[in-house]
């Protein structure tokens, strides 16, 4: 089916559903690079002006992807769940935006929406929405998910520490992860960037993070950020694994180019849940996505790569994770051009998880081929602190050592507890006090030394 | 002007465990005034980012490159791919993933005068012109007397400028190679504009993806050295030619846990 709309003299008109949807996306790079993207301003306008009158029950009748082509589309059709949808079945893309900016859209309605919504849908509205939009009815949602702790609770924030080393050194892992707990990083994982997927380095990584929280009793889960079928093995032969890690993307072509599928994902969730490592929750997944994933695996079906990624939220609603993070910057300048591409991809991410119910954080990153630096980064991160983000990434200075790109900082963490008032998730925060990094009221202790129960390792120094 | 001048200490905390800098180039113990970032590791990165971003635009010194190889007895092609530039090349991925039509031609007329071999290694300057000036040569003759000492054919080194990882496939299909071996310099980081990236593809072909290949990284002096990816490679050839396959059902089990625990490189937080 086709759509049209006549703006003065000029008639536009889009052949398809998806046509339109990508028309309607704010300028990237990679919508140009797909050749999807509107040709001038004019027409992208257009497009939203045209997309605002499609009815959200539209998406449920026309799949963007065919059902008969694609894993993803199919459990996007076949577990929508039309009594939540009720609430929002009868309007436009343009009356939802109303909608959602409205009293009406409480903490409590949207949550009861989430189930009822699809990715599409999510989409389609955010493509109409301003920066301020999604911000605003982002942080009505709040999204809950437990480990070891308590994640997601609103007016808190929670950060991955992430000690990467470029050979997986012991020592070298173990100094970072020391720097981070003392910049009071690490409640929503101290998760590790494995150098190798050379299965005894893997697991030798999770056996050193699984024994140093226990040691300290840190009340956090770890993660070794290897392909999910590296987990089940690891499973298998006994290794501690807290969460199971998997990059994802939103079709079905595309998470075939990373090794995976749906019933793999299954199977992974499945054994996760059976070792019950968990303490005050059951999430077990963690999963990372990012716009352009499916265009990278060309692999997009002409779809925009905003709605690709949106589509990726579906496969991780499925299966209750933990942590879902989007690596906004990561991918490059041929999918996010610049700081201000990358500033709108993360707010948009952001907002489309947590309507979808998930628990999003956001790796606030760039690669040095890009156009961005730490402004733009610092820009991202107090929007995405005003939204309500529930994690962020937490890295010495910014520098991944491993992967070559910059990540928020330890210090960017404080920053925005400090401007925001947001300390980390509440089991975290006791532990820190308990262990002398925090002082009182959620600020850190004087941090020249080692506290007491970190001590003994003074003749390390 | 005297640095020392002013005792900061009212203002600047530093931190004792900033000397555990020897076991990482990560930016640890930093210190903090408030809770930011003091002025001079502010700077530090500021400049460091400055470094990274113009290494980006370094051209690949293709005749020294060719000497290097020729020193250490390797033979090599000159291919291109169809990103024509460094601006074309960062903006067109699919592009840098294809060789350009001359060669192409070429490649293809190459291959049809020689007996296919068993492995074709190729090297991509990707976005680090550095990573390879400095380090590619010493790893293609690693992998080169590797692949001699299993007894297997190897093609000449081809290098692809402008190339991204998947052109590999393609160069390894014109060849009718078993097995291609992409060296490509990884996107610069702070700490390491010169890391070079190891992919490994069986039976290469245009179209593959990702999850049809291997991949090493992080070859360079604070990395893994060449000798050490070298083996992990050949661990990956030799499994992967008995099992006819690469990729995601391909998992690295070289060596073992022990060999990989050197002295003194231990956890000391559990001491």
């Amino acid at each position: 089916m086709s759509y049209q709309i006549d703006i003065g003299q000029t008639r536009y008109t889009f052949a398809d559903l998806k046509t339109l949807m990508a028309k309607a996306t704010p300028l990237r790079s990679g919508d140009c690079l797909a050749g999807v993207a509107a040709e001038n301003a004019s027409e992208r306008v257009a497009a939203q002006q045209c997309l605002a009158e499609v009815p959200l029950k539209r998406f449920l009748n026309e799949a963007l992807i065919p059902y008969e082509q694609d894993e993803v589309t199919r459990l996007i059709l076949d577990s929508h769940d039309a009594e939540a949808f009720a609430p929002v079945s009868h309007l436009t893309v343009g009356d939802f935006r109303n909608w959602l900016l409205s009293e009406l859209a409480s903490t409590e309605a949207l949550k009861a929406l989430a189930p009822g919504l699809t990715p599409e849908m999510v989409a389609a509205v955010s493509k109409i929405m301003r920066i301020q939009d999604l911000i605003l009815v982002a942080q009505k949602t709040e999204v809950v998910t437990r480990f070891r702790n308590t994640i997601g609770l609103r007016g808190r924030m929670s950060t991955r520490l992430q000690p990467n080393h470029p050979t997986d050194d012991p020592a070298g892992v173990a100094a970072v992860v020391l720097d981070g707990l003392l910049y009071a990083n690490g409640d929503a994982v101290i998760g590790i960037n494995p150098a190798t997927d050379n299965y005894h380095a893997v697991t030798r990584l999770m056996n050193l993070l699984d024994e140093v929280i226990q040691r300290y009793e840190i009340p956090t889960q770890s993660c070794v950020l290897t392909h999910v079928t590296t987990h089940l093995e690891a499973i298998n032969r006994g290794a501690p694994v807290d969460l199971v890690f998997q990059s994802i993307a939103g079709t079905q072509a595309a998470n075939d180019s990373f090794g995976i599928s749906l019933s793999i994902l299954d199977e992974a969730h499945k054994a996760a849940l059976e070792l019950g490592r968990g303490t005050v929750g059951q999430n077990v997944m963690y999963f990372e996505t990012g716009q352009g994933s499916a265009l990278s695996a060309n692999a997009h079906h002409g779809v925009d790569q905003q709605t690709c990624e949106t589509r990726a939220y579906a496969v991780a609603r499925r299966f209750d994770p933990l942590l879902v993070n989007t690596v906004v910057g990561f991918i490059g300048p041929e999918y996010l051009y610049d700081g201000k591409q990358i500033i709108r991809a993360g707010l948009e991410d952001h907002f489309c998880g947590k309507l979808l119910g998930l628990p999003m954080g956001c790796d606030i990153c760039y690669t040095n081929h890009a156009e961005a630096d730490q402004d733009d980064m610092d820009m991202l991160l107090t929007q995405l602190g005003v939204a309500g983000i529930n994690f962020i990434m937490g890295i010495p200075g910014s520098d991944d050592i491993m992967l070559n790109y910059q990540t928020t900082s330890f210090h960017d963490a404080l920053y925005v507890r400090e401007v925001l008032n947001k300390p980390p998730a509440p089991e975290f925060a006791a532990w820190l006090e308990k262990m002398g990094i925090f002082g009182t009221d959620n600020r850190l202790a004087s941090g020249s030394t080692l506290p007491p129960p970190f001590a003994h390792l003074q003749d390390r120094l | 002007m005297d640095k020392k001048s002013v005792d900061t200490h009212a203002f600047v905390t530093s931190n004792s465990w900033a000397s555990l800098r020897r076991h990482t180039d990560a930016r640890i113990g930093l210190g903090r005034s408030g809770i930011s970032l003091p002025t001079e590791p502010q700077l530090e990165f500021q400049q460091a980012h400055a470094r990274a971003r113009d290494a980006v635009h370094i051209p690949l010194d293709l005749t020294q490159l060719e000497s290097d190889l020729a020193a250490a007895g390797l033979q090599s092609l000159r291919l291109h791919s169809q990103a024509q530039d460094r601006a074309t090349y960062l903006q067109r991925p699919d592009k840098g993933r294809r060789l350009d039509a001359d060669s192409a031609a070429a490649l293809k007329q190459f291959g049809a005068q020689q007996v296919p071999a068993d492995a074709c290694i190729v090297i991509a300057d990707g976005l680090s012109s550095t990573a390879v000036q400095r380090h590619a040569a010493r790893v293609a003759a690693a992998i080169d007397q590797r692949l001699e000492a299993e007894g297997l054919t190897r093609t000449p080194v081809c290098i692809v400028q402008q190339g991204r990882v998947a052109v590999g496939d393609e160069v390894g299909e014109l060849l009718d190679s078993r097995v291609v071996i992409l060296l490509v310099g990884e996107r610069p980081g702070l700490s390491s504009p010169d890391s070079l990236g190891i992919y490994y593809t069986y039976s290469p072909r245009v179209g593959l993806t990702d999850a049809a290949r291997n991949c090493i990284s992080n070859v360079r002096p604070a990395g893994i050295s060449p000798e050490d990816a070298a083996d992990r490679l050949m661990w990956l050839v030799m499994e992967s030619l008995k099992r006819k396959l690469s990729g995601v059902d391909l998992k690295d089990e070289s060596g073992d846990a022990e060999a990989l625990d050197g002295e003194g490189r231990r956890n000391f937080l559990l001491e």
